[in-house]
């Protein structure tokens, strides 16, 4: 590296080197992320106008278009465009090193460009009404399956490099000692991200083979195992990407330091051991695989990836009350809080994503994965009620949260409008709330996901749902227009930002 | 700080609080994970456990003999079947109906076999919201004793094509 200076400046605010090739690399993964998300939420409003009974806006057909293209969209393009953008940033900037391989990182963006680009222009086209899940024997055309291939391996080219990154730092000394407990997390979320798209890897090939005739019928229950080692473990990236946010941003906001790096990074190696195999727990009302298979499974495993949450859920609050009464805000149980920056939309996003990933996302979670209680909530709208707490109003919450620190410090723009910012992360939390308790409340009076009319019309019998459920799915509904409403801001925040806000001197 | 490298032995005795707080979660993920078996063992609400290969074509024709045997009546195109009680009785699922109606009697005890003709469906039991997945190529036995009677009906809670929603079946206790 003869002329490395050339390709590095220095953070005015942080004092990082900052590798410009790198820089370039989070920018457009970050672009990428925002814009899949406006293509998800425009999916969402649709989606929910849906079901809200009053509304029932879209045709059965345009509903399930729009549900598949809202699930992918929002779970998988928005989140990981944007986890790349925070490896690349872990590793390279926080560490002061250069990228290992910029152009090798140029060549995952355009696979999963591409790849997320023919996914939807199939949905679009109505070539793969199949769902995010896309059970076999339901069959989407080729090129979907071909989109979502293309997407994990650019996926898992940009975990290398950021993996690479790391032995760069550690090789050309950048840093002295150990990783910064964000990195250290990034990386749990990295090797995560290996066995959620190797688990990928292993369903999709087969299924794109099936879809144009090479091999024979996929067995059913089969998918639905390998998948959801991908499905779930890619939460698992989400969840543990989160927390390394939450972590950053805790630093960010009050200056917090973690109580006991023993103990946060413990809690992220508990994710990377137990959290796998926790996935079993969609497959309790399955035939196909016995009763011990499925306890142990959810059990033993899921609950010492819990254990991981409990302990990052007082680890990140805690750093959070020290830092702030250091400050001298020492009054009562609680000043430390109320005398928090909540005008600082990096500092809500974050109270906001601990509260309700916590209290709901959590709580609802462990409940379904008991044996007995996921026969009343198998593919009701609980289960959606239990996810929209864990990745939107957890993972999206902290990475809007992040991106008002991204947006100055990367793309050195100040915010636009801040008076808008700071309100942005209350309509997209509180939004989120409602959708999520409504639809866990719907759900438990047996109302089911992934369905177009609770009026069944055309089919021969009809049944009643208890007007409770009614008023739920309106509280959803209106949860639904806050919440878009609130990413819509994020998201014309955002793009202005890049586009015209002010350059700090 | 958690972006700058930590001092070097970072590997410090866990403050009183931490201890505490771990301490209580580890006890409760024990208790569930001791609560998981043994809820299964001691607790009656476990989802069934008896499940074998079939094919569509033979679940077709078990259905089929089924519904020949016992047939009393039809509603809007379904079959009506009034099985004895203690048999084997079938319910098949495919693109979006459930065949047939089953007329079962209170307090009897029926081994019910669930499998799918073409996708995945759901099996979800109106109004008691109960929830099963039904796979093609798989025979799902649930041991049911109806305890109320009444008309109960079935709606399909996973994604089968533009009909799902029209896909309602329904169970008649007496």
């Amino acid at each position: 590296m003869t002329n490395a200076g050339a390709e590095f400046r220095t953070c005015p605010t942080t004092g990082l080197k900052v590798h410009l090739p790198a820089e370039n690399l989070i920018k457009a993964n970050a672009v990428a992320a925002v814009v899949f998300l406006l293509i998800g939420t425009v999916m969402a409003l649709l989606v929910a106008l849906t079901r809200w009974p009053a509304v029932h806006l879209l045709s059965a057909e345009g509903y399930y278009r729009a549900l598949t293209a809202h699930g992918l969209n929002m779970l998988i393009f928005w989140i990981i465009f944007f986890e790349i953008a925070v490896l690349y940033f872990a590793s390279a900037v926080l560490l002061n090193s250069r990228l290992a391989a910029p152009r090798v990182g140029w060549l995952s963006f355009l696979m999963m460009l591409v790849g997320s680009l023919l996914v939807d222009l199939m949905i679009l086209q109505g070539k793969a009404d199949v769902m995010m899940t896309s059970y076999v024997p339901l069959k989407a055309d080729p090129l979907f399956y071909l989109g979502v291939i293309l997407f994990a391996v650019g996926a898992l080219i940009g975990v290398g490099l950021f993996f690479a990154t790391l032995v760069v730092a550690k090789r050309e000394k950048t840093y002295e000692g150990s990783l910064p407990l964000v990195v250290f997390g990034a990386l749990a979320a990295g090797i995560i991200a290996v066995v959620a798209i190797a688990h990928g890897a292993i369903i999709y090939i087969p299924t794109f083979l099936w879809s144009v005739g090479i091999i024979g019928p996929i067995d059913p229950a089969m998918y639905r195992v390998v998948w959801w080692g991908l499905g779930h473990t890619s939460q698992q990236i989400n969840v543990t990407a989160q927390i390394a946010i939450w972590y950053l941003l805790a630093t960010l906001t009050v200056g917090a330091t973690p109580l006991n790096e023993k103990v946060c990074r413990s809690a992220f190696v508990l994710y990377i051991l137990f959290i796998n195999l926790a996935s079993a727990h969609h497959l309790l009302v399955d035939p196909g695989v016995s009763p011990s298979w499925k306890i142990w499974n959810t059990s033993y495993a899921m609950y010492l990836a819990v254990l991981a949450s409990m302990i990052h859920g007082f680890t990140v609050p805690a750093s959070i009350e020290v830092a702030q009464r250091k400050k001298g805000y020492t009054k009562g149980l609680f000043e430390w809080l109320k005398k928090a920056p909540w005008g600082n939309p990096g500092f809500s996003a974050l109270a906001l994503s601990i509260a309700i990933f916590g209290f709901i996302g959590g709580i609802t979670g462990v409940t379904f994965g008991t044996e007995q209680i996921n026969i009343i909530s198998h593919n009701t709208l609980r289960i959606p009620g239990h996810f929209h707490a864990t990745v939107a109003a957890g993972t999206t919450l902290a990475f809007m949260g992040v991106t008002y620190y991204v947006l100055p410090l990367i793309f050195r723009r100040q915010v636009v409008v801040p008076s808008l910012a700071k309100l942005q992360p209350y309509f997209f939390g509180i939004g989120i709330l409602l959708v999520s308790i409504g639809m866990t409340f719907a759900g438990s009076y047996g109302i089911s996901r992934r369905h177009w009319d609770i009026a069944f019309t055309g089919a021969p019998f009809t049944l009643s749902f208890d007007p409770t459920a009614m008023l739920m799915l309106s509280v959803m509904g209106i949860g639904a227009i806050l919440a878009v409403t609130g990413a819509l801001m994020y998201i014309l925040i955002t793009v202005f930002t890049v586009l015209i806000g002010k350059r700090p001197a | 700080m958690s972006i700058s490298v930590p001092e070097r032995i970072w590997w410090k005795p866990v403050d009183k609080s931490e201890k505490i707080w771990v301490g209580l979660a580890l006890t409760w993920c024990i208790v569930m994970f001791i609560m998981m078996p043994l809820w299964h063992l001691k607790g009656g609400q476990n989802a069934p456990s008896e499940t074998y290969r079939v094919t569509p074509v033979q679940f077709q024709k078990a259905t089929q003999a089924f519904i020949e045997k016992y047939k009393v009546g039809e509603e809007k195109g379904t079959a009506i079947v009034a099985p004895p009680a203690g048999s084997d009785i079938y319910l098949n699922s495919m693109m979006w109906r459930w065949d047939p109606i089953l007329k079962l009697e209170k307090g009897k005890t029926y081994r019910l076999h669930i499998s799918s003709m073409d996708l995945q469906h759901g099996f979800s039991l109106y109004p008691q919201n109960m929830n099963f997945q039904v796979l093609p190529g798989y025979d799902y036995v649930l041991t049911i004793t109806p305890t109320t009677s009444g008309e109960f009906y079935i709606q399909c809670n996973e994604f089968c094509g533009i009909g799902h929603h029209m896909m309602v079946g329904k169970i008649i206790v007496s």
